[in-house]
């Protein structure tokens, strides 16, 4: 039987969303497939989220459930995952695009020789193949790709697929494997920088400003309606480069490539490269004071005016919106 | 201390795309002007920064077409001491893994050298592939998306940003570490920069010089369709006073695209 192989990250223990989102992917694709799933989890505790793994959809979890690999490490989560390809020679191996399945995959993928396409937004099976839909030039494009051999290797971007209903009655096999955890290079500190801040790759809804905003002590408009929508905070290069915000939170093809399912745009025009940024959103809202902005044609929802004026009443009416709901 | 940096040549991020005749690519008629994709503008910064510290040479290398070149040149004006351009036809119909191979092959022709450096991305392809692929090849230990570098007695500390924190590493030299915005800013190639950069050795590597046959440069993953993304549907106005536009706004995500 065909195996699709996908790699969940964990950190402190805890599986993040993207990891679930490739194992329903992973189980929605083994139908036409005819394929069963496994999946690779790396690090101590691993063991203890093997029930939520296959209540997503895996039908074995794989764990190399050890104190030594507790830090991400390039070279040895690498091992890992080459060692399990090795093992279970998957048709198909799924890795969420995060920070460290972007810094995985690719090691990976030249030590088996796998074809790899990065960032996917969509997967479907023709003839018993995979084929891929994934953005290029920041999303001014989109590209189908196929692949010659196996494994089909690809990453997914995390907040596209959806999560399965988790099933807890769906059996749980476990397979305990080990590797070398030695690396040569290696994290000797981690500081959250956005405390309670959400990812923006991750967040659902996004409040962006702009230029439009005048100035760095503005910014603070866009923070409070993003606070009052449970949004994430981001920004267009224009104020990265201007210094006014970090630029983790540039959106743009210089920047974050975001698909949220709700994107705010503050005073933003919609140069060319942030446009590719973000017009995959789902829906999105532009605020502006000139109607002409390269933005409106873009957005679903448009608010010509003063951001002065309408950031505030925006926020007001987010919060008692939310107020109504609790 | 020896220095590699691998750079690409990419449209211009104003570059508004097009779609080739063969509809598997963009059309590179339409594209007015080429640049060194912007992470690879960090990473020739950085080497250049670490050779005036402690000394050495740079060395930029590009696997690419004809127009290539135009980036090395733009590498050594910045200060790079020379070039390596690496080109054939065998390498455009290849995919990463084959110009991960290209360059590891090239960078092996340097003999020992202390740091590979490379954009975290190709802006264009947006693959984030190269650095991880190129490490693994030449059995470097890498740090990726780096915005801070500090070169020691043969380590590397290197600070990158993963979701919501930054990390430090350290590694052992020789590494492999891609660049993030946010590293450094990257100067401008003076006049006297550019005049000198047409004196610098340049040196052209083909696949058969490299070693590289068909198999390597098969490539395993190819572009069967190349598309623009789908319009979107017109825009709606919300009208009326800020407090009006404001309500109006929050009833329309929540009602009707059910977003909040």
């Amino acid at each position: 039987m065909a195996l699709i192989l996908t790699f969940a990250e964990a950190r402190d223990g805890r599986l993040r969303r993207a990891s679930l989102e490739a194992v329903s992917e992973a189980r929605r694709l083994a139908g036409p497939l005819g394929a069963s799933v496994e999946t690779v989890v790396v690090g101590p505790g691993s063991e203890a989220l093997a029930g939520e793994l296959s209540a997503h959809g895996a039908d074995r979890v794989r764990v190399f459930d050890d104190q030594a690999l507790a830090a991400y490490a390039t070279e040895s989560y690498a091992r890992a995952l080459a060692q399990a390809i090795a093992d279970t020679k998957p048709s198909v191996v799924l890795v969420p695009f995060t920070a460290m399945g972007k810094d995985l995959a690719p090691r990976v993928a030249a030590r088996v020789g796998a074809g790899l396409a990065s960032d996917c937004v969509a997967l479907e099976v023709k003839d018993g193949r995979l084929v891929a839909r994934r953005p290029m030039y920041g999303g001014k494009a989109y590209a189908t790709v196929e692949w010659a051999g196996e494994p089909q290797m690809a990453t997914l971007r995390p907040n596209v697929f959806p999560l399965r209903t988790p099933d807890a009655s769906r059996p749980v096999e476990v397979v305990r494997a080990s590797v070398d955890a030695s690396a040569r290079a290696r994290v000797t500190a981690t500081t959250a920088t956005a405390q309670g801040r959400l990812p923006l790759t991750e967040a659902q809804i996004i409040v962006s400003g702009g230029r439009g905003l005048k100035g760095p002590e503005n910014f603070h408009l866009v923070e409070s309606l993003a606070e009052a929508l449970g949004a994430a905070v981001g920004a267009s290069r224009a104020v990265v480069d201007a210094g006014w915000v970090d630029h983790q939170l540039q959106v743009g093809q210089t920047g974050r490539t975001v698909s949220p399912s709700l994107y705010v745009a503050c005073g933003i025009s919609g140069a060319i490269q942030h446009l590719a940024g973000m017009s995959s959103s789902k829906c999105i809202v532009a605020i502006n004071k000139d109607p002409d902005a390269p933005i409106f044609k873009v957005a679903d929802y448009g608010v010509q005016g003063d951001l002065f004026e309408i950031l505030p009443k925006l926020t007001e009416a987010a919060k008692a919106h939310r107020a109504s709901r609790a | 201390m020896k220095l590699v940096v691998c750079v690409e040549q990419v449209p211009d991020t104003e570059t508004r795309v097009r779609i080739a005749a063969s509809g598997n690519s963009i059309s590179e008629a339409d594209v007015q002007s080429w640049i060194v994709s912007p992470y690879d503008e960090f990473a020739i910064e950085e080497a250049l920064r670490i050779k005036d510290a402690k000394g050495g040479e740079v060395v930029v290398v590009s696997v690419g077409p004809e127009r290539a070149l135009a980036a090395l040149r733009t590498g050594l004006a910045m200060g790079a001491d020379s070039a390596i351009h690496v080109k054939d036809a065998a390498f455009e119909a290849s995919d990463t893994l084959g110009t991960a191979r290209a360059l590891a092959a090239a960078i092996r022709t340097l003999g020992a050298v202390d740091l590979v450096l490379c954009g975290q991305q190709g802006v264009g392809g947006d693959h984030c592939q190269i650095p991880g692929m190129l490490a693994e090849l030449l059995d470097l230990p890498q740090v990726t998306v780096a915005v801070k570098i500090e070169i020691g007695d043969g380590q590397a500390i290197v600070e990158r940003e993963i979701e919501g924190a930054r990390e430090t590493w350290t590694t052992p030299l020789p590494a492999l570490i891609s660049a993030q915005k946010g590293l450094n800013e990257p100067r401008y190639a003076a006049l006297k920069g550019i005049m000198a950069a047409k004196k610098k050795p340049l040196q052209v590597l083909d696949a058969a010089a490299l070693g590289l046959d068909a198999k390597a440069l098969a490539p395993r993953v190819r572009i069967t369709r190349l598309e623009l993304p789908p319009p979107r549907r017109p825009v709606r106005m919300i009208e009326g006073d800020a407090g009006a536009q404001a309500k109006e706004l929050v009833r329309v995500l929540h009602e009707e695209a059910k977003v909040i």
